[in-house]
């Protein structure tokens, strides 16, 4: 991309940060998959000497290989995806025991760069423009099995029904395509089960 | 419609595909079974009429073909054609009394 832009086409706008995987600023299409172009060796993915980059689908264009975000991080919003813990600074930190079963579900989802290429393979995004998506879904989780956090029910009700895990088709294209190996499907999945048990215990 | 119906009816179409796995397997297996050794329609009729049994059956059948059916074309209409708001969901509820009374009909029609 660099070089594209050094060299034959100085006017093309693409995003890029770090180069090495941790910032997720570059994920773009490259024939016809969406990935990380910097960690994205072109001898890889070259098919019959040809390689096609495009921005992430299911996001609107602003310019060349750039979308715009806004809609992403908005959902994850929507998701409730943010922390809210019970403790104030003046008592003791909360223990969390790295090896019970609800941090080691966290664990499993929590190295998200938020790069987008998990929603712009989601095909329920691309079908239901509501659909809040694989990223924000798998920031939902992780909260839920949080156990300091404080929010449970209300980011359960935030996550559930059309717009949100009941949408899911499991098709797991998000898992088969995260550069991170993260399974948004799997979180997505315990999604499920949790607002079922929440409506059975008449929590919902 | 909001987030609690939309969930029950979630798990409404999970569960009542629960139920017609073993229905059509049932279904399927008498039917082959039935006709193996070429029964008429009149000895078919024979042996339904009157069976609670084959009432019970079909009529739990015909119940859980009423849930399941519009709950996944309600996702469906959505998805494809983009069919959203409480049209939809009043043309889907139409649909499934419409199962719900044919489906009825058709078993009552070799019970009585």
């Amino acid at each position: 991309m660099t070089h594209i832009q050094r060299v034959l086409d100085p006017t093309l706008a693409y995003r890029f940060a770090c180069r090495v995987g941790m910032c997720g600023s570059c994920a773009m299409t490259v024939n016809g998959v969406a990935r990380w172009t910097c960690r994205t060796h072109v001898d890889k993915v070259v098919k019959n000497d040809r390689m096609e980059i495009a921005p992430l689908r299911n996001l609107p264009v602003i310019r060349d290989l750039v979308t715009d975000m806004r809609e992403f991080f908005d959902k994850w919003a929507k998701a409730k995806g943010q922390f809210s813990g019970r403790l104030t600074k003046n008592e003791d930190f909360q223990k969390v025991k790295p090896d019970s079963l609800e941090r080691v579900a966290v664990d499993a989802g929590i190295e998200c760069i938020g790069c987008a290429v998990c929603y712009s393979s989601c095909d329920v995004v691309s079908w239901n423009p509501d659909y809040l998506g694989p990223a924000a879904l798998n920031r939902a989780w992780t909260l839920v099995k949080d156990e300091r956090d404080s929010k449970k029910i209300e980011r359960l009700r935030a996550v559930a029904g059309d717009a949100g895990c009941h949408s899911c088709h499991t098709h797991m294209s998000c898992t088969e395509h995260c550069p991170k190996q993260i399974s948004p499907t799997a979180g997505i999945a315990g999604l499920k089960r949790e607002v079922s048990l929440a409506l059975f215990r008449k929590a919902l | 419609m909001n987030v609690k119906t939309q969930t029950i009816l979630w798990i409404a179409q999970r569960a009542s595909a629960a139920v017609l796995a073993l229905c059509v397997t049932v279904h399927l297996a008498t039917m082959v079974y039935a006709i193996r050794g070429g029964l008429s329609a009149a000895e078919i009729l024979s042996r339904t009429k009157g069976n609670a049994g084959w009432l019970a059956f079909y009529t739990v059948f015909v119940l859980a073909v009423t849930v399941h059916a519009p709950i996944g074309l309600r996702s469906v209409v959505t998805e494809w054609f983009g069919w959203r708001g409480a049209a939809r969901d009043v043309f889907l509820l139409g649909l499934a009394m419409l199962l719900a009374v044919m489906g009825m009909r058709a078993v009552l029609g070799v019970f009585l």
